[in-house]
């Protein structure tokens, strides 16, 4: 289980901070699959990264994180190495690129266990089960990452990620370079992943938010480095209550509707540079129903069980 | 694998044979011609000078048509001869380049690979910590931004003229005979020494700051931000990026090693060190057509050689090129 508090991180910058992510609050159950979802530069890879690797540029301002009951300190660069991998994993976006190119995989991942005190020997007979599950062959171990295809790369990034079985598991943008088909499988693997037990809790970083529709269980927006809503996938298909969300799903292709006939909305405008952001609703600008009130940051309240919004209009 | 040595085999007998015909017509491009040049220095009467002239010519081969001379310089190439020197002459040109070559060795060998080694070292180190970027990184600039020539100018004056803890010309002291001796090798690492750092120092700045800004790549590469992001100490880290980082640095080492031969005609020439370098200027001083090609030639065989040989390493080192080599 984890849950994260106030959790606020910057960009440290020459010309001042950019406020990436702000008092993001929410938490995860064992068991869950939450989307992470929100336009580029909304936070969502902020929010990832900073629960496992917080490195500079990116600087901690406040908030705590506690994962299974331990309180997980993402500010010490050190303190964080114990939890790394062990606790919490990363299959990351570039995964196509995260195998040193001048290694056999076989020969990397045990490097990779030793240096972290594990013995190869005695996952090797596990790591081959992952590998028959996620359908790869076992001389993908005797081969460089350069013999395979980049679907085949992402599924060695994440058997390599969820082996030490981390009690939170962020895949980020992982289907973003790949075909349709692809992405199902992959999608499907993180289920597997779940129902296997590898990992408690995973966060599915994505733009793509029909993919969320398939796998996820609950789904987080994003909007400009701010919550929006969290809510179970079902509720945020049909009763969305941020009006950034509805637009969201509003904007996406809909089976059976001609799209000749009937143009596809969007949301009109673009995001607020995050470098000194306006006060109170970040949304507040491409809102159509935005009053008054949203020049007040609206707290992100839990309006029915397991769905929390922020916005005036919702509550 | 065979088809591979193979296609690169091709390639490098082709690239032998355009590299020789262009050292065979380079000097005979130069404006002036040898043997007046001989005749002049033996500053005989005029009468004589013709008689000379004729005989030289008809020695040297030069009195045949151009392509015909190409021919037979080739001819003469199979049978291992490369002709006789004009400047020396009458010694043949393998002679005298036999001799030069062992000290373009004894200097070259020890500072290229030393200057590899430790700008490697020190370039990795650099790339460690901020303060010692901030120290190494300048030192780095300054020293491989230094003319070889005058960095040895400098050297030969401030530790041998102005100190006088080194001599400043020559292998060895003129007063002494080359014999297998410890005095005689003392004084040839004496006399080693200040040609040896001046170009150790120069090539030791330009692979430090190679091997800096590699590893500073390699580190901000996507493998190795995936494996701080599994919490994977740091040395493990730096020994992936450091191995990777070594790869342009090999090929930079074959560019290198492959002008070995051609000496480091700078520094020879400041500390009259007797190497093919040393020849080269005298070569081209006296118009000597033989001599150059001669140097010229080793300087070819040599840099074909050392890139092969690295290609041959490169099969090891990088299993990029391996598995390039079967597909397609």
């Amino acid at each position: 289980m984890l849950q994260v508090e106030n959790l606020t991180v910057y960009y440290k910058t020459i010309r001042g901070y950019v406020q990436a992510l702000e008092k993001a609050t929410f938490t995860i159950a064992d068991g869950e699959i939450m989307g992470l979802a929100g336009e580029s530069g909304c936070g969502k890879t902020t929010l990832g990264h900073s629960l496992i690797h917080l490195r500079p540029p990116m600087n901690y301002i406040e908030g705590r994180v506690v994962l299974d009951g331990r309180e997980v300190p993402v500010w010490d660069m050190e303190q964080m190495q114990e939890f790394r991998y062990r606790h919490i994993s990363l299959i990351p976006q570039y995964a196509m690129n995260a195998l040193n190119p001048t290694r056999k995989i076989g020969k990397m991942i045990a490097e990779l266990l030793e240096s972290r005190g594990v013995n190869f020997d005695e996952v090797l007979p596990e790591l081959k089960r992952r590998l028959d599950l996620v359908q790869l062959s076992h001389d993908v171990l005797k081969m460089y990452p350069i013999e395979l295809s980049g679907g085949m790369k992402q599924r060695t990034v994440m058997v390599v990620s969820t082996l030490l079985n981390p009690s939170l598991l962020i895949a980020d943008e992982i289907t973003s370079a790949l075909d349709v088909s692809t992405q199902k499988a992959v999608c499907e693997m993180l289920v597997e992943f779940r129902d296997q037990g590898f990992v408690k809790s995973t966060i599915i970083i994505t733009h793509d938010i029909s993919i969320l529709y398939q796998i996820a269980d609950s789904i987080l927006v994003m909007y400009a480095g701010q919550l929006s809503e969290k809510a179970p996938t079902e509720t945020i298909f049909q009763d969305p209550r941020h009006p950034y969300t509805k637009m969201l799903i509003g904007s996406l292709p809909k089976v059976g509707v001609r799209h000749q006939e009937e143009r596809l909305l969007g949301i009109p405008g673009s995001p607020p540079r995050l470098l000194n952001p306006p006060a109170g609703c970040r949304f507040r600008e491409r809102c159509p129903v935005a009053f008054d009130r949203c020049v007040e940051v609206p707290p992100f309240l839990e309006i029915s069980p397991g769905h929390s919004v922020a916005c005036w209009r919702a509550y | 694998m065979g088809r591979y040595l193979r296609r690169k085999l091709l390639i490098y007998i082709l690239t032998f044979f355009v590299a020789v015909t262009i050292d065979w017509m380079i000097p005979r491009f130069m404006p002036g011609d040898p043997v007046s040049l001989m005749i002049a220095r033996i500053g005989t009467r005029p009468e004589a000078a013709e008689v000379l002239r004729g005989y030289f010519i008809k020695a040297f081969g030069l009195d045949v048509p151009l392509w015909q001379q190409y021919l037979n310089f080739w001819k003469a190439l199979f049978q291992g001869d490369l002709g006789v020197s004009i400047w020396l002459y009458p010694q043949p040109v393998i002679r005298i380049i036999q001799r030069a070559i062992p000290y373009d060795l004894f200097l070259l060998l020890p500072a290229i690979f030393l200057s590899w080694f430790a700008g490697n070292q020190v370039g990795a180190l650099a790339a460690r910590a901020r303060w010692l970027d901030n120290t190494i990184l300048p030192l780095g600039y300054l020293l491989t931004a230094t003319p070889y020539m005058w960095l040895a100018i400098v050297l030969a004056w401030s530790l041998g003229n102005v100190a006088g803890i080194f001599p400043i010309a020559g292998a060895y002291s003129f007063a002494i005979r080359p014999h297998l001796s410890l005095q005689f090798i003392l004084n040839l690492l004496h006399h080693w020494f200040l040609p040896f750092m001046s170009l150790f120092l120069v090539m030791f700045g330009g692979w430090a700051i190679g091997m800096r800004n590699m590893i500073i790549y390699e580190l901000e590469s996507d493998y190795s931000r995936y494996l701080e992001a599994l919490g994977i100490p740091q040395s493990l880290i730096r020994k992936y990026a450091f191995r990777n980082a070594m790869l342009p640095q090999i090929t930079g080492l074959a560019l290198q090693l492959g002008g070995i031969v051609a000496g480091a005609v700078a520094t020879e020439v400041v500390f009259a060190y007797p190497g093919i370098g040393y020849i080269i200027l005298n070569a081209v001083q006296n118009q000597d057509y033989f001599l150059l090609q001669g140097c010229f030639l080793f300087i070819i065989i040599g840099v074909l050689l050392a890139n092969f040989l690295i290609d041959l390493v490169y099969i090891i080192v990088d299993p990029r090129t391996r598995l390039g080599m079967t597909g397609e």
